[in-house]
């Protein structure tokens, strides 16, 4: 399952431009990487995408840090 | 009394390259812009050249994004925006305008406009809609699309505070974001404007839309620099460019108090209206005359004191109507004054023409010498007028009339004067 960290943590590299050594589970998306509230809701959208599965709203809401949406991720993955 | 704006800083991008410099020499050296499409696929369209801009090394002057904005920024505006954002840069860095109080940023406003805006990304979004459903359009979309955020991605860069605004005029754009940000300064609305205008619609279907409308050339595709060939009598319509260009307008006392180098003065504007088609300028010129008229009475000049008019001239039917109001314009002056179009080499970058147009008639009122209008073999008929053929030319040019038209009947003019 680590491999979802890494591929969660790969993602927001990508989308928020941030150094890797930064992106650590306990970073907020927004406080800590820089990203405001419309960079939230496309990582969303790239979790999904990446992973197949669908993120309500009332879900995608409460995840604020990196280990929020591998925990996320983690529980409801189907690859 | 009125307050004077003057020119303290131009940046641009065009299928001519990155940077005034890079433009000029290539402009004056009556090199062309217009090649075959890279960019996509071209097999099942009509039309196959266009005048992409040059993407790689800056040294080389050709077009490097990420001088001018992050990647992962890049990926959340259409390319317009891309444009816009590097000629306001090398604008702002060239005028050296860097507000240091509250009241400084208040002052410095921004207006640049697209004809079009984010086409190619509205394009790929109602793709991904219609193929994957509404849950997979991206947050992005609208901002990267809608045409006043190249007005807003500027002024977040640089904090600048004053009037956003933006135009939308079709081919006329940017000659009305130069002139209504002017105005803004007469009137004392800001001591500082970035204007200008931008436009990358070289897409699949901004090029199936255009060639629809048969505006576009179709006989060169083998022969891409060929193209575009304002006034000759085998010109076919016009070739399509991108890009943006930006000019920093100051308050003459604001920017002499500071020592800035002023590049010209913005003395003339004028606006008219067709009320006659959608797509056609009215054929007895009317319009455009008009304007010509209003921008030479706001500059308080008499027809012999213009020296060069950089063209509208989009290599279409229309240039003849062009030629037919300058002539009813300037009477006997006519053939004293040059007239050239400088899209003969860059292509027509619909909202961005007016912005790098105005860049060319300030730099020809600086070097005294006029560009070209590339391609002119045969000039069609009642085309007797100078319209400096194939090589740029050394003369006097005390002032300089810059025309813009667009789709609506939409028509503007600029005038400028050396300080």
């Amino acid at each position: 399952m680590s491999d979802i960290a890494e591929r969660v943590k790969k993602i927001v590299v990508e989308h928020l431009g941030v150094e890797a050594a930064q992106v650590k589970e306990d970073a907020k998306f927004i406080d800590d990487l820089g990203a405001d509230s419309l960079d939230t809701v496309e990582l969303v959208m790239a979790f999904e995408e990446e992973f197949g599965i669908e993120i309500p709203d009332d879900a995608a809401e409460k995840i604020q840090t990196v280990g929020d949406a591998i925990g996320f991720i983690k529980g409801n993955a189907k690859s | 009394m009125k307050r004077r704006v003057v020119v303290t800083g131009m940046g641009m991008v065009t299928p001519l390259g990155d940077g005034v410099d890079t433009n000029w020499r290539r402009l004056l050296a009556a090199e062309s812009g217009i090649r075959a499409i890279q960019a996509f696929d071209t097999s099942d369209l009509a039309t196959k050249i266009a005048g992409e801009v040059p993407v790689g090394d800056r040294e080389a002057g050709h077009f490097n994004a990420d001088l001018y904005m992050l990647p992962k920024d890049q990926r959340k505006v259409d390319k317009f925006i891309l444009f816009a954002m590097a000629a306001a840069k090398q604008a702002v860095e060239d005028s050296g305008w860097k507000p240091q109080d509250e009241e400084g940023r208040n002052r410095t406003g921004v207006m640049i406009g697209a004809g079009i805006g984010g086409l190619q990304t509205i394009y790929e979004t109602s793709l991904v809609l219609k193929e994957r459903g509404p849950r997979r359009v991206s947050p992005f979309f609208i901002p990267s699309a809608l045409i006043n955020l190249a007005s807003g991605q500027v002024s977040i860069e640089f904090g600048f505070k004053g009037p956003n605004h933006s135009v939308v005029t079709a081919c006329a754009t940017g000659a009305h974001a130069i002139g209504d940000a002017a105005r803004l300064i007469e009137w004392d609305d800001a001591d500082v404007m970035v204007a200008g205008g931008a436009e990358a619609a070289i897409c699949r279907i901004g090029i199936a839309g255009f060639n629809a409308c048969k505006a576009l050339s179709t006989d060169f595709n083998d022969t891409p620099t060929m193209a575009s060939r304002p006034w000759d009598k085998r010109r076919d319509g016009f070739v399509m460019g991108e890009g943006a260009g930006c000019l920093i307008l100051e308050e003459y006392e604001h920017a002499k108090k500071r020592g800035a180098k002023i590049y010209a003065e913005i003395i003339g504007y004028g606006l008219s209206g067709d009320a006659y088609h959608i797509t056609a300028p009215s054929e007895d010129g009317d319009g455009a005359q008009r304007a010509m008229k209003a921008a030479l009475k706001r500059a308080h000049l008499n027809t012999d004191q213009i020296d060069y008019v950089n063209a509208h001239g989009t290599s279409t039917m229309a240039d003849v109507i062009e030629l037919g109001a300058v002539k009813r314009t300037f009477g006997a002056d006519a053939y004293k004054l040059s007239m050239s179009s400088t899209k003969s080499a860059t292509g027509h970058l619909l909202g961005a023409a007016g912005a790098i147009e105005a860049i060319y008639a300030i730099k020809s009122v600086i070097d005294q010498v006029v560009p070209p209008t590339l391609n002119l073999d045969e000039p069609d008929e009642g085309c007797d007028i100078d319209l400096v053929p194939k090589q740029a030319k050394q003369r006097q040019v005390r002032y300089a009339l810059s025309n813009s038209f667009g789709f609506g009947g939409t028509n503007a003019c600029l005038i400028v004067a050396p300080v």
